[in-house]
């Protein structure tokens, strides 16, 4: 039986803690569109999406009326478009991403993620083709999403490819400089990246996925830090109970919505994503369960492992909750996305270094961090190098989504508006490793035994 | 198929009167109900059949919304699975 405790606690985590459904990502493999014509293949991709995906939105909205919780996106992932592309022309490889900003215009979707490239150990003439327009691809869509895995734990970083997207990201931020460099919010560099990851701007159906699978990412910082609150002054390990049951709690009601959204639209279930998903509203902030688990500020010394601890312990919370887990599972630190990051990046409390290290105990890596819009590409290659490998040594998915917002200085703030919030622009180490990064070649996988 | 309908704000004359008003235009049938007013704020969950609805679910839980927002209550409908899957294992 239902007791009124339950009920009236599970209403005041969704109407005043914020938690929500991020989004329900439905995955569509676009292999059987391939054709040796743009225009085939373009019409091909628009018709697999749109008939697929076609009662997507309307679902999710049923399910959301259903249960009561609001169910943020809806969003479509697709087979990385270098894949399918094979012999387009660059301009083809730009068309293609029209078809996914048209396909994503009829659906009513949030976004579409998949222009992306796997080029971790070297590139395919459609990988190339496909990165040399991401620019102009994002610039000229909405709701398309690119990515590009550069580095794997098997495979090492491919340096070849890591410096060319210092310039391709730069690009970007020119592109879009009349909204803030927003582009860059739409394009994301990965080490180890997961193939079923619902959340953008990385999301796309991997090789080893069936025709269409329902992927769903659930969101709740805001629950994890009341929880914390309430708890006052208990110990450690104690805390670490509290955040498992309150992850479990969270990750149930993803695990129900994806059942549903399963069984509605007749497409199999694939993962719920063990996410602390923040937004920029006040009070769903990854970076205030830190500061209510005893920081002064996100950011002070004691965050890492602070942040290790809560990632570690929603994942086991998470882990028993549902029947599948996969994407990126963890605790996301986007700065821009996040009320008490941007004010903790703000007073100087958190920095650029400090996140690098952060990253290495959650998930996902450097996300939403404006930088001054004239950092050279060099520095920015460093930046994702940097990054990368603590990704590939440690085994784990890290990515990088910098803004070098376009003229733009350390101090000034950029508004993307909605999900993706504001940044405050950070100060960058400005020495470089050009000559490091322009040797090129591929920094070996590393070993796996010896480890220290 | 069950809902559970929540109801909280101000206590003030007939609100059950009113909600179970409703409930009955729809077609829900009320399987029970546990009520408390603690300092005049009222609190009250009712569990009813949804399977014989009238209307669609929908618009039963927006005709409660507005129910709510005309007496200054907070009123939501949802289903009960919510509630299992969170809390039950």
């Amino acid at each position: 039986m239902l007791n009124t405790q339950d009920i009236l606690e599970t209403i005041q985590m969704i109407r005043e803690e914020n938690l929500d459904i991020r989004t329900i990502t439905m995955g569509i493999s676009l292999f059987d569109c391939v054709s040796d014509d743009e225009n085939r293949l373009c019409e091909k991709i628009y018709d697999k999406i749109t008939t697929r995906a076609e009662r997507l939105v309307q679902v999710g909205n049923d399910i959301e009326i259903k249960y009561g919780i609001p169910i943020v996106n809806k969003r479509v992932s697709v087979t990385p478009v270098s894949l399918i592309g094979g012999n387009c022309s660059p301009e083809g490889y730009i068309k293609i991403a029209q078809t996914l900003q048209r396909a994503a215009d009829t659906l009513g979707i949030n976004f579409i993620g998949g222009f992306s490239a796997l080029v971790q150990k070297g590139m395919t003439v459609g990988a190339d083709r496909m990165i040399s327009v991401i620019p102009e691809a994002l610039a000229q869509t909405r709701n398309v999403c690119s990515s590009v895995n550069l580095a794997s734990t098997k495979a090492g970083i491919n340096m070849d490819a890591l410096s060319r997207m210092g310039a391709t990201i730069k690009k970007t931020a020119y592109l879009t400089r009349e909204q803030n460099s927003i582009g860059c919010a739409k394009l994301v560099v990965f080490a180890n990246v997961p193939e079923d990851n619902p959340f953008m701007a990385g999301a796309f159906c991997g090789i080893g996925e069936p025709e269409t699978a329902i992927n769903v990412g659930v969101s709740g910082p805001g629950v994890v830090a009341s929880a914390i609150h309430r708890a006052g002054d208990c110990n450690l390990s104690t805390l670490a109970d509290i955040i498992k049951k309150t992850a479990f709690k969270i990750t149930r009601v993803g695990q129900l919505v994806a059942s549903d959204a399963s069984k509605e639209l007749g497409v199999p279930f694939g993962i719920v994503d063990l996410s602390l998903a923040p937004t920029p509203a006040v009070g769903d902030s990854v970076a205030y369960i830190l500061e209510e688990m005893g920081l002064e500020s996100c950011g002070a010394h004691g965050t890492t492992a602070a942040l290790a601890m809560l990632n570690d312990a929603v994942k086991k919370g998470g882990v028993m909750a549902s029947s599948h887990v996969g994407g990126l599972s963890g605790a996301f630190i986007p700065v821009s996305e996040d009320a008490g990051m941007i004010a903790a990046a703000e007073r100087g409390a958190l920095t650029l270094e400090k996140l690098e290290a952060m990253t290495a105990v959650c998930s996902v890596g450097l996300d939403m961090i404006a930088i001054p819009g004239d950092t050279s590409e060099a520095i920015i290659n460093g930046i994702i190098a940097d990054e990368l490998s603590i990704g590939v040594v440690n085994t784990k998915t890290t990515a990088v989504r910098l803004i070098p917002a376009y003229g733009k200085q350390a101090g000034d703030k950029v508004d993307f508006g909605g999900l993706l919030g504001s940044a405050p622009v950070m100060p960058v180490n400005p020495y470089s490793p050009e000559r490091f990064i322009s040797r090129g070649g591929r920094i070996p996988a590393p070993i796996h035994s010896l480890k220290n | 198929m069950k809902a559970v309908i929540t109801v909280t704000g101000k206590d003030t004359v007939g609100i059950i009167a009113e909600v179970a008003g409703l409930c009955a235009k729809s077609g829900a049938n009320i399987l029970d109900i546990t009520q408390t007013v603690l300092d005049e704020y009222f609190a009250m969950i009712m569990l009813v059949n949804i399977e014989k609805l009238n209307v669609g679910f929908a618009e039963f839980s927006a005709e409660l919304a507005t129910l709510g927002k005309s007496r200054g209550l907070d009123i939501h409908a949802m289903h009960e699975d919510i509630f299992r899957t969170m809390h039950h294992i």
